[in-house]
């Protein structure tokens, strides 16, 4: 095959699509993430809209159905005070989504920078860092947790910044890890010849080709998260009740896991399956924005 | 105009390690002018890409660098990060090796050079997409229209290569300094891509520094050529007068171990006996003497680089320059006597003649 028609044959390949475009093609042909994707969107929709449809508050207690198993006024059930289990889990999921996402962001926006300087620098700032990734990789992050809950943390905010300072080591790890692999490339070299500011080169040059670890880790974290705040709910620590959470709905159920299994399994499911779509969806999320994978 | 565009006056850079200090680059004295184009030439190790980077002010903080840089009047060492950016990439570009790693594998090609050209000039996104398109057309990529929105793995080594041109000059530089720009790629894209630089440099009137182990890649390019060894300047002098009267043993032993594709019956190949001088402990005196059939004793004292041919201004560091043609010639004749004739006299004699 000669040049020209090996030239025209690629050309024809290339149809110009927006980065944007060109990921959402990549991320809809991941099946599991958009079941995934589907599947956290109802969970979502039912926790924000769902209450406000119920004629329940969370807090409002019917006498006449104390304890109940799920039925068709109470779907879920109701607790040993009478409330009605379907309006607290989806407000459980509501306070226990929010605090996972927001501990998802800032731990992944302080590890992210912190892992950059210490990849990117290197030397005695990098070794400084390190020591404290490691230190804090070391520490029994839940004891440390259950102290910091015991003393500051009974709002959702305050607890998912308490976790998200325990839990940055995780992501700068991964990050100063990738850094310190793409900041001897040579396009770091050539960008810094285009006379590109080190900030840039951090952010705009190396940052982008990190995204696909950074965003798999992110959504892990969201998994963590979920599970560390129910370990909090479970133990008391977490949310003050009366709000609930999906930890403390499961807390709340464990005098009676024999008799009335719903009223763990309900929360549990709904745990279990918000980690794993978060974790399917930053799957096809590193698929998509990786633009070397495009397949078509 | 009598400045040159660049000028460098006993350039040293020296790598501090565990095991010593590495003297990659030993008073490098040269100039570029305006337009013209220069190749250094030499081995592995031999310090040209180390001065390369030390002009680009690339190498790392490791690195000491000493003596001066003067490009346009501006003495370089002295600037300070921010007047070093403004020049980088703007007055000053340089193009890499390795066209597989030098282009950011997550952006497009179009927006790495609309980013080279919106780093120093300011204007809209779109005029520089225009540009950009413009460069990818003047350095031979079919359909740039459509090639600027490839990601880097879509193009082939060779447009890569182009690509990278393209970035290069995006700001038409006074000066492109290539590092061995056609190494990773195979002869015909080589040629191409040689093709490609010397169009630019009619179009634009950039000095080139093109900084190679490959003579041949040389004859046909430059004006200048500037041979080194071992951190050390060992000839300069004009592209035919370097070729066909080169004054240094390093350069002849260099030409001797060119294959060459064209004509005549099959001659061996002289590979230069031995490798390049360890930077940490370089040999007393010459630095090619242990490697050199010329040497005697007067080589255990370090040569001067001193000039042949004022008219030409062809400079080399042997202390037998004047009769290297002789010796040549002679030990030419000696060595084709000793094979019974079959082999034809070397590259090196026939340059000597």
């Amino acid at each position: 095959m000669s040049d020209a028609t090996l030239d025209a044959r690629e050309g024809l390949t290339t149809v110009s699509r927006s980065f944007g475009r060109q990921a959402w093609d990549r991320f809809r042909r991941h099946r599991l993430a958009m079941i995934a994707l589907v599947l956290l969107a109802l969970m979502t929709t039912a926790f924000v809209v769902g209450p406000w449809l119920s004629p329940y508050a969370f807090s409002d207690q019917d006498f006449s159905a104390l304890n109940q198993g799920p039925s068709l006024a109470h779907p879920f059930g109701t607790d040993p005070i009478g409330r009605d289990l379907m309006v607290r889990t989806f407000i459980g999921g509501r306070y226990s989504l929010r605090i996972a996402l927001l501990i998802a962001v800032l731990t992944t926006a302080i590890g992210t920078v912190i892992g950059a300087l210490s990849g990117y620098f290197g030397g005695r700032l990098g070794a400084a860092i390190d020591q404290v990734i490691n230190l804090f990789l070391i520490v029994p992050s839940l004891i440390i947790l259950i102290v910091l809950a015991a003393r500051y943390g009974s709002g959702p905010n305050a607890i998912a910044i308490v976790i998200a300072l325990l839990s940055w080591p995780l992501i700068a790890r991964i990050v100063r890890g990738s850094f310190l692999q793409f900041r001897d490339q040579e396009f770091v070299l050539a960008a810094r010849a285009a006379g590109a500011s080190t900030r840039r080169i951090m952010f705009r040059h190396i940052l982008p080709n990190v995204f696909g670890p950074i965003v798999v880790n992110a959504t892990l974290l969201i998994g963590i998260a979920i599970i560390l705040e129910s370990t909090l709910g479970f133990l008391g620590l977490g949310v003050r009740p009366p709000v609930p959470t999906l930890g403390n709905l499961i807390a709340e159920s464990k005098g009676a896991l024999q008799t009335k299994p719903s009223a763990a399994l309900i929360p549990g499911g709904f745990i279990v399956t918000i980690t794993l779509c978060a974790n399917f969806i930053g799957d096809g999320l590193r698929d998509a924005l990786d633009p070397t994978s495009r397949k078509s | 105009m009598t400045t040159p565009l660049l000028e460098v006056d006993d350039l040293r850079v020296t790598f501090r390690t565990d095991d010593g200090d590495v003297r990659a680059v030993q008073g490098l004295s040269f100039t570029v002018a305006e337009g013209e184009t220069l190749a250094v030439v030499g081995e592995s190790g031999s310090g040209k890409t180390v001065a390369a980077l030390a002009i680009m002010r690339l190498l790392p903080r490791t690195a000491r660098v000493e003596g001066t840089i003067r490009f346009r009047g501006t003495s370089l060492l002295d600037l300070d990060e921010d007047g070093m950016r403004d020049l980088q990439g703007d007055d000053l570009a340089m193009i890499f090796q390795d066209p597989m790693t030098a282009l950011n594998p997550v952006f497009t090609v179009g927006d790495q050079i609309v980013e080279a050209i919106r780093t120093h000039r300011d204007v809209t996104e779109s005029a520089a997409r225009a540009r950009a398109t413009e460069l990818l057309d003047l350095v031979g990529i079919p359909e740039p229209k459509q090639r600027i929105d490839n990601y880097p793995h879509e193009f082939s080594g060779g447009m890569r290569q182009r690509a990278m041109i393209a970035m290069g000059i995006a700001n038409e530089p006074k000066l492109l300094i290539a590092d061995e720009p056609t190494t990773a790629l195979d002869v015909t894209v080589q040629a191409q891509v040689m093709e490609v630089v010397r169009t630019v440099q009619e179009a634009t009137g950039t000095a080139v520094m093109l900084v190679t182990h490959d003579l041949g890649l040389v004859a046909g390019t430059a004006d200048r050529i500037q041979v080194m060894y071992g951190g050390r300047l060992f000839e300069a002098g004009p592209t035919d007068t370097v070729f066909y009267g080169s004054r240094n043993p390093y350069t002849l032993g260099l030409m001797a171990s060119i294959p060459s594709a064209v004509g005549r019956t099959a001659r061996r190949l002289e590979p230069i006996p031995g490798s390049p001088p360890s930077l940490i402990a370089l040999p007393e005196g010459c630095a090619f003497s242990p490697r050199c059939a010329f040497a005697t004793e007067a080589c255990r004292d370090e040569p001067e680089l001193r000039v042949v041919d004022a008219a030409s201004g062809h400079a080399t560091r042997c202390h037998r320059a004047e009769e290297l043609p002789d010796l040549v010639a002679a030990r030419a004749t000696a060595t084709a006597g000793s094979e019974g004739g079959a082999a034809e006299p070397g590259a090196a004699g026939d340059g000597a003649a």
